[in-house]
């Protein structure tokens, strides 16, 4: 190198022998360079391979190694005697990942083509597609059979982001009987997501429970996901297993329901829209609770597709809301035998009698009996089993509404329990207090009048009034349960003389097994009597319908609370018939019901030729709406946005606080139809009290597009 | 009839102490291409032996040519692989993209790997002629600088940016050893730091800007161009000091090392054979390239000496470039490894490089004799 300097230097001799000697250096350099890259790759390669060998080495192991969440089978839901309620059905599915479709429209139609799947179905798989978080799964297809699931399998690797899968899908046994009870479950929205972190929420095949118990004991069911580790190419490809961690089943959850009853229950309620809640009267357990029309939860996993949801929401019964904790309906005549026990309390004598002539006059108003004719004269039990109003009507004045009020919290009215649900909407306990707080009047005398009949402010859920009539039947603060298998402390006495009791349960008792209002809700059993009470509830004033034809909506809500053996009390039961015209499309159901509870055949044979009448059980009855409204709609019914669905579906359960007008002016009750071919009253004489009632808060929710 | 009464001769006076190790290589090359075919012969390890058959057998054919011989072809081959290149610029002009190679109907031709021997050769032919006198003067400079520029310039414009690199590194390294002033070498590398980062921003095609910006730091792009670099690295560094095993590479089997069994062929083969397989791989490569330079510092006349260092020097870029490519030091360009990476036509330009050493040697053995 020193001599290379020298080149610096201009007009140098260059001869051969120099060219020659600065080859020989030069040649030199150009090997030690390449000598010492050499070196420097050796070294390189010593630092990759030795120095940093474990990281690599892990690195290449994460390539190589998937692992893959296996979703945990879900806890099962029993009832009572141990009848899955919701469970686990093996099942081959396929998902699609967002993030990793190449092409979304080829990919859906080359799965729509080996899935068959009908326009609705793809329809359906393009909304969830575009309305999905890029990295949540959306469920293509589930319960396919094994040929369709494998000409899916093989063609994968062309299909980049559909994942198949043999796995578990959740079953609902009963179907729609359950729906609201139990809820459903569907795949975790982003919003779940962010809340619970947990990466099994977007494993594919997993789901969330949705509403009622799926989603209250969410954490209990889910278990532990299992993992299986597979070794993968770079494309995606699974090489070979190399291990499977197995899951953790969730926790089993057994229910105070019993499948039967409430299987019974929903069907027996029919075409109508209502509410049916059976519960044991000495432990408070919650044998039934139904609220139809209902969905399938079997078919909402999926989520919901355009057509299913116009269905749902076409539908002015409802079907989106469990009436059972969110319905508030007037209460009708329901509620004497609680106003006769807060009378009794406070010390009248229930020998003690008001002549019926039809009607009261209060103040400068006539209040109504619902018998225009009159009851004559009337004691206290007369009061109850011909539903006489003038009786209650005269006697409240006297009492005053804030003994009635109390005896109606003690009775439950009004109140929240403690029950595994989402919400429950607790409704109005109307008093002099309440309506000055809401709407600065003071409490009139015609306030006190209508709500000794269960109208005006008075709003109440059916589970309420199951709870009132437990309470009633056995004297206890009986306490409705869900949840099975807590040790049973016996509720403590509501502290009501035994001897009050015993006289309302008679009352109640001839309701239908004496000279009463319902004389065809007695059951079929000679030895086993039913104690019971009707009530009509009006929906709209006289002047605008009878309550009894017309519109469906502006009938009347009927009600039937009752218990049964009327002198052992066992089981307590509450129907609500919305619309139904008033409390004889009640009772029958409450009868049917308390008639199975004790004869299953009996009850049976009762309900499957009213099954024949109706076009089924109410799974084939709403797969048989499905079918119309597919020949109808075919692909045509509107898409419906996120917001709006979820705005629905909770608006549908929130608790609503119905628009209660004020109410300035009594409210007549309906004419209570009697088995013994009462006239129509409405037909006799023009109320003169033309306010419509305070409408229950379903009636306008259903019409709604 | 002659041939049959040189052949124990000629194999006789073959450089076995250089061809055994290549083989060897060669051989090791088989057997990480058997490998990445996942246990087949087919499609890469038999081709790939049976090329390097072939080509030794025409390296040995070329080893024989006379010294006059490869006198008198340098500059008829230099301008007939210049009409090639421009021809394959004008064909994939016609055709409406870049084209690279010549389909000659029984194999397809790349000239742009033709030139990177014969920039070697027609540069030892040029320096040789030139007065020595001159060396030092522009004459000695310009026209070496258009013999290089020409083809380059084609090269680069394909584009291909790697065999263009190839071109230049062969000639410059052909001039340094041919004596021209250390100062313009230290003057162009002054220069090339100042045009560089120009070129760098106005030349180069964005596939190629943005393999360099990846390179600097490949993380920057995990799943583009930088994937390439990590997956290898990531393959050299699993593979540790006596590697996976045979057959048990991960990454070129589960494809997540991209041209596995071409330019990433080193990477393939240190995960399975570890730092121990690199090792020999580097001991074969100095063993072959050393043989060359002493080949070339033997040679008796300038003609020689340059043309065998060059050629040596082109073998070097080629092992050089690729292995800091697959170990993270160079960016990502398409270059090949002599004699372990799958492909013809890169086979063949190293084969032509070994011939013409084997040339060389053999005209060192009998100086002066013009056989």
């Amino acid at each position: 190198m020193k001599i290379s300097f020298k080149r610096f230097f201009p007009q140098r001799h260059v001869s051969a022998g120099t060219l020659r000697n600065s080859f020989d250096r030069r040649s030199i350099v150009v090997g030690s360079i390449q000598g010492g890259v050499g070196v420097l790759l050796a070294a390189r390669l010593g630092y990759l391979s030795i120095a940093q060998n474990a990281k690599y080495e892990l690195q290449a192991e994460s390539n190589r190694v998937n692992l893959s969440l296996i979703p945990p089978r879900r806890g099962w839901i029993m009832d009572r005697n141990g009848t899955p309620l919701a469970s686990n059905r093996a099942d081959f599915r396929v998902d699609l990942i967002p993030e990793r479709v190449q092409d979304p429209a080829h990919t859906i139609q080359t799965l729509g083509k080996l899935l068959s799947l009908s326009p609705i179905a793809m329809q359906d798989l393009e909304d969830k597609l575009e309305r999905a978080r890029r990295f949540a799964p959306v469920e293509v297809a589930s319960g396919l059979d094994w040929d369709t699931f494998a000409a899916v399998s093989v063609r994968l690797p062309d299909l980049p982001g559909v994942v198949t899968q043999r796995g578990f899908s959740r079953f609902y046994p009963l179907g729609p009987s359950v729906g609201h009870l139990i809820g459903y479950v569907g795949p975790a929205s982003a919003e779940e997501y962010e809340k619970d972190r947990d990466p099994v929420l977007i494993t594919p095949g997993y789901k969330v429970g949705k509403d009622a118990l799926e989603k209250f004991y969410e954490k209990d069911l889910r278990g532990k996901p299992g993992a299986r580790r597979v070794e993968v190419t770079a494309s995606g490809r699974i090489v070979r297993d190399l291990d499977t961690r197995e899951d953790v089943p969730g926790k089993t959850l057994k229910l105070t329901i019993d499948a039967g009853i409430q299987e019974y229950a929903s069907r027996r309620i029919g075409p109508e829209s209502a509410a049916v809640v059976v519960m044991d009267c000495q432990t408070g357990d919650i044998l039934a609770m139904c609220s139809m029309p209902s969905f399938d939860p079997n078919s909402f996993s999926d989520g919901i597709g355009r057509l299913e949801w116009k269905m749902l929401s076409d539908d002015d019964h409802v079907p989106l809301r469990n009436k059972v904790l969110r319905g508030l309906y007037p209460p009708g005549s329901t509620v004497k035998p609680m106003v006769a026990l807060s009378f009794m309390e406070a010390g009248l004598d229930p020998n003690e009698s008001v002549f019926c002539g039809g009607g009261l006059r209060v103040g400068n108003r006539v209040f109504h009996c619902w018998n225009r004719r009159g009851h004559g004269s009337v004691n206290m039990a007369k009061g109850i089993y011909q539903s006489c109003d003038v009786y209650f009507y005269h006697f409240a004045q006297r009492i005053g509404m804030d003994p009635i009020a109390a005896m109606a919290g003690r009775l439950g009215l009004g109140k929240d329990f403690p029950l595994p649900v989402s919400g429950q909407s607790y409704g109005t306990v109307p008093n002099p207090a309440w309506k000055l707080k809401k709407y600065g009047k003071e409490w009139q005398t015609f306030d006190t009048v209508n709500a000794t009949i269960g109208q005006g402010y008075f709003l109440v859920n059916p589970l309420q009034q199951a709870v009132q009539v437990s309470r009633i039947a056995s004297g206890r603060i009986i306490m409705p349960r869900l949840v099975h298998g807590h040790e049973h402390e016996v509720a403590p006495s509501l502290g009501i003389p035994s001897d009050h009791l015993a006289y309302i349960h008679q009352a109640m008792s001839d309701v239908a097994n004496g000279p009463g209002s319902a004389r065809h809700a007695a059951l079929p059993f000679p030895d086993i009597k039913l104690a019971g009470k009707t009530g009509t509830a009006q929906v709209v004033g006289l002047n605008i319908g009878s309550g009894k034809g017309g519109l469906w909506k502006h009938r009347d809500h009927g009600h039937f609370i009752c218990f049964a053996p009327f002198d052992n009390p066992r089981y307590a039961c509450a129907v609500v018939c919305e619309h139904g015209g008033g409390s004889p499309s009640a009772y029958p159901i409450a009868r049917d019901v308390l008639t199975y509870i004790f004869d299953k055949q009996k009850g049976m044979d009762v309900l499957t030729e009213l099954e024949k009448k109706w076009g089924g059980t109410p799974k084939e009855r709403l797969d048989a709406r499905y079918r119309t409204y597919s020949a109808q709609y075919g692909v045509g019914a509107p898409a419906v946005s996120a917001e709006e669905e979820n705005r629905k579906l909770q608006g549908a359960d929130t608790p609503q606080d119905p628009s209660q007008p004020i109410v300035r002016d009594a409210a007549s009750p309906a004419p209570e139809p009697d088995p013994a071919d009462q006239p129509p009253a409405a037909a006799a004489t023009p109320s003169p009290s033309p306010t419509p009632t305070a409408p229950a808060p379903g009636n306008t929710g259903g019409n709604t597009p | 009839m002659i041939s049959r009464s040189i052949v124990p001769d000629a194999i006789a006076r073959q450089p076995w102490h250089m061809l055994i190790p290549l083989m060897s290589l060669v051989s090791l090359g088989a057997a990480v291409l058997y490998s990445a075919a996942g246990g087949n012969l087919q499609p890469y390890a038999l081709s790939h032996v049976m090329r390097f058959l072939i080509f030794l057998c025409m390296a040995i054919v070329i080893s024989r040519f006379s010294r006059d011989f490869f006198r008198m072809a340098a500059y008829p081959v230099y301008g007939a692989i210049v009409v090639l290149l421009v021809l394959v610029e004008a064909i994939g002009a016609v055709g409406g993209g870049s084209q690279r190679w010549l389909n000659l109907g029984f194999m397809t031709l790349q000239p742009s790997e033709l030139m990177k021997p014969a920039i070697v050769l027609v540069l030892a032919r040029f320096y040789e002629t030139l007065p020595h006198a001159m060396t030092a003067s522009w004459r000695g400079l310009v026209p070496a600088g258009v013999l290089i520029g020409i083809p380059a310039l084609f090269v680069m414009i394909q584009p291909d940016l790697g065999t263009a690199l190839a071109i230049c590194f062969g000639g410059a390294v052909t001039m340094f050893l041919a004596g021209l002033p250390l100062s313009w070498f230290i003057g162009a590398g002054a220069t090339a730091a100042v045009v560089a980062p120009i070129a760098f921003f106005t030349l180069l095609h964005d596939y190629q800007r943005n393999r360099v910006l990846v390179f600097l730091d490949p993380e920057s792009d995990p799943l583009g161009t930088g994937y390439h670099i990590t997956q290898s690295k990531i393959a050299i560094g699993s593979g540790g000091f006596l590697g996976k095993g045979f057959g048990n590479g991960s990454q070129s089997h589960l494809q997540y090392l991209p041209e596995s069994h071409t330019d990433f062929v080193f990477a393939t083969m240190a995960e399975e054979w570890g730092m121990l397989g690199g090792l020999f791989v580097l001991f074969v490569f100095a063993i072959v390239l050393s043989w060359g330079l002493r080949v070339a510092r033997r040679a008796p006349d300038r003609f020689s000496s340059l043309l065998a260092a060059g050629m040596s020097a082109t073998i070097f870029f080629y092992v050089a470039i690729n292995l800091m490519m697959v170990m993270g030091l160079a960016p990502v360009v398409g270059i090949p490894l002599p004699f372990m990476s799958h492909g013809g036509t890169s086979m063949l330009t190293n084969m032509i490089c070994v011939g013409t050493l084997m040339a060389v040697n053999r005209w060192n053995r009998r100086p002066g004799s013009i056989s």
